[in-house]
């Protein structure tokens, strides 16, 4: 019950903090911005995309639909939502240290266990809030705009997915975000308990992500050793549902990885927090 | 007094890296006690105070609350303290209710929202329940403090600097107040300080650190010696004062200094009210006669 408590009051002050609704903010202008984008210029975009394949085939329907936006959206946004995930997990415990209140949290009979616990519960429930309204306004937006119709994915090869196949393909890469995304928030909450600065968590975690994807982008055979504990190598895997087959293997590999990630620096975050002695 | 200890630490170090912050510190507060913690700022009793309330582990030696030991009981005793612990910072973008009805939250035992609105009127907060906490004065802020150190009703109640940003007013309406607490609920109460006066008047015992040491410790009374006075005499118009104090025998013994006009004299107890006769029937106007103990003048007698 006293668990259920602090993690009803974690929640409450994420949700009556500003900086919690930059990231709804920030999401519904992009979403928007890129629809809008689409639904002005759209049609040259398609046209480039689909230049050589031309010659081939003779395209019907409504190729730039509502699932091609969110499929869009997706692409180009997972690399700027750490950030707006980081802004508020890498404020949970740094932040309470620098504004003194931490000390007021810990004078009362929980354990720091569960201070730690209650505080990640609800910086995930704020990860699948984001997912979830990143979700809902890039389908709505997308689907009211653009209508439904065939996705068309073009990777190694040409992928057509028909409408009621696209659907749960685009659901199932916002679950896997969900996952992604959380293992951002873990990495910036684990940071946030060392550091004692508002700032410090967030710089550090988008430099750690920022540093991992450049690593992962150059194949050199240094790097290639290294790819496989970065937890960036695993989170562009969503991709893996928009093969036929999807690449379930890729898939499982990915969510172990991201999970496993998650779990070391939750347990990492526990370690330190409940030997740390509490100076601000 | 009972003689039942609520605090008690036993050798209680702390090393921050090569910087030892409290050493060897035996402390001892009896139940029932308004025990004076004090000392000189940077003296280590923050560091103490935060390592009774868990929030620094100690590097060596133990400290023993409700006659348990902190380290495998934190929870139990730390829901039976009430604490401010240097100054009282809260969620500031929340107001004063709220900020109590999450900390109620993380009580064991949850007080209705009517007690919560009790709490701060006790303080002095009526009227600002609703008011968010950023546009508090660091006195109200103080208040707010106090009420959220006292409203789960603790046995112990553990205050760092707690007059710290308060007017005159509301320093003595904390007193009032602590006083209220030990006498008529027969809390125990540890107060930190580096003002002695502030402890003479509310503190039963005390102990005075410095360098995380222990200086002295022991029953208030004892320790100040009251029938040892440091007097301040000051004169209408002193310009024949000081050739009369060396003429006169026992004036020029007591006297240890001038400071800005002010005569300092060291004299017993019954000794001032002659002193005073002395200047007034020999044609000097005294202004005013002030006695002063500074806790540095303490630490001088002491060491």
């Amino acid at each position: 019950m006293l668990f259920f408590n602090l993690v009803q009051t974690e929640l409450y002050k994420i949700f009556r903090k500003g900086r919690s609704y930059i990231g709804f903010g920030a999401i519904a202008f992009i979403v928007i911005v890129i629809q809008i984008a689409l639904f002005v210029d759209g049609e040259s975009y398609l046209e480039l995309g689909t230049q050589s394949l031309k010659d081939a085939f003779t395209f019907q329907g409504n190729l730039l639909n509502g699932y091609l936006s969110v499929f869009i959206i997706l692409t180009s946004l997972w690399v700027h939502i750490p950030f707006l995930i980081a802004l508020v997990a890498g404020d949970l415990i740094a932040g309470e240290a620098a504004a003194g209140t931490l000390r007021m949290l810990l004078i009362r009979p929980i354990s720091r266990t569960q201070i730690i616990c209650a505080k990640f519960l609800a910086i995930l429930i704020y990860v699948l809030a984001i997912v979830v309204f990143m979700a809902a306004i890039s389908l709505c937006t997308g689907l009211l705009i653009f209508g439904e119709g065939d996705l068309f994915v073009m990777k190694d090869i040409l992928y057509i997915f028909e409408s009621n196949d696209a659907l749960w393909r685009i659901l199932a890469s916002f679950v896997f975000s969900f996952l992604s995304m959380s293992t951002v928030a873990a990495l910036a909450f684990m940071l946030s308990a060392i550091v004692d600065s508002s700032l410090g968590p967030i710089i550090m975690t988008m430099s750690i992500i920022i540093v991992f994807m450049i690593v992962s982008s150059i194949d050199l055979s240094i790097f290639r050793a290294v790819k496989p504990f970065m937890f960036t190598t695993y989170m562009g895997a969503w991709r893996a549902f928009f093969s036929d087959p999807v690449e379930w293997q890729k898939i499982y590999t990915a969510a172990i990885a991201l999970t496993s990630h998650i779990f070391i620096f939750l347990g990492f975050t526990i370690w330190h927090f409940k030997r740390k002695d509490i100076l601000t | 007094m009972s003689a039942i200890p609520i605090i008690q630490t036993k050798a209680l170090s702390k090393q921050f890296d090569k910087f030892t912050a409290v050493n060897n510190l035996d402390l001892t507060v009896f139940k029932g006690d308004v025990f004076g913690f004090l000392g000189p700022n940077g003296a280590g009793k923050s560091t103490t105070i935060r390592m009774l309330m868990g929030l620094i582990f100690p590097s060596s030696g133990s400290i023993e609350i409700f006659e348990k030991e902190l380290k495998d009981n934190r929870e139990f005793i730390l829901g039976n303290i009430g604490a401010i612990i240097e100054k009282p910072d809260f969620y500031n973008y929340l107001t004063a209710i709220e900020n109590l009805e999450i900390l109620n939250k993380l009580q064991a035992i949850r007080l209705s929202n009517s007690k919560l609105y009790e709490v701060l009127e006790l303080v002095g907060l009526k009227g600002r329940e609703k008011s968010k906490v950023k546009t508090f004065s660091q006195g109200m802020k103080q208040r707010l403090g106090f009420a959220q150190a006292l409203m789960h009703n603790p046995a112990l109640i553990i205050l760092d600097e707690p007059t710290n940003g308060l007017d005159p007013q509301g320093v003595k309406d904390v007193r009032e107040l602590i006083l209220k607490l030990n006498k008529e609920e027969g809390k125990t109460i540890l107060i930190s300080s580096h003002i002695l006066s502030e402890i003479e008047i509310i503190c039963n015992r005390m102990i005075i650190i410095q360098k995380g040491s222990k200086v002295v410790a022991g029953n208030v009374n004892d320790l100040l010696n009251y029938n040892e006075l440091h007097v301040s005499i000051e004169f209408e118009d002193d310009s024949h004062v000081a050739r009369f104090i060396k003429e006169h025998e026992l004036l020029n013994k007591k006297l240890i200094e001038v400071v800005h006009h002010r005569y300092h004299f060291n004299l017993l107890s019954n000794e001032v009210a002659m002193i005073n006769k002395i200047f007034i029937d020999n044609g000097f106007a005294v202004k005013a006669l002030v006695p002063v103990r500074s806790l540095e003048d303490y630490f001088l007698n002491m060491t």
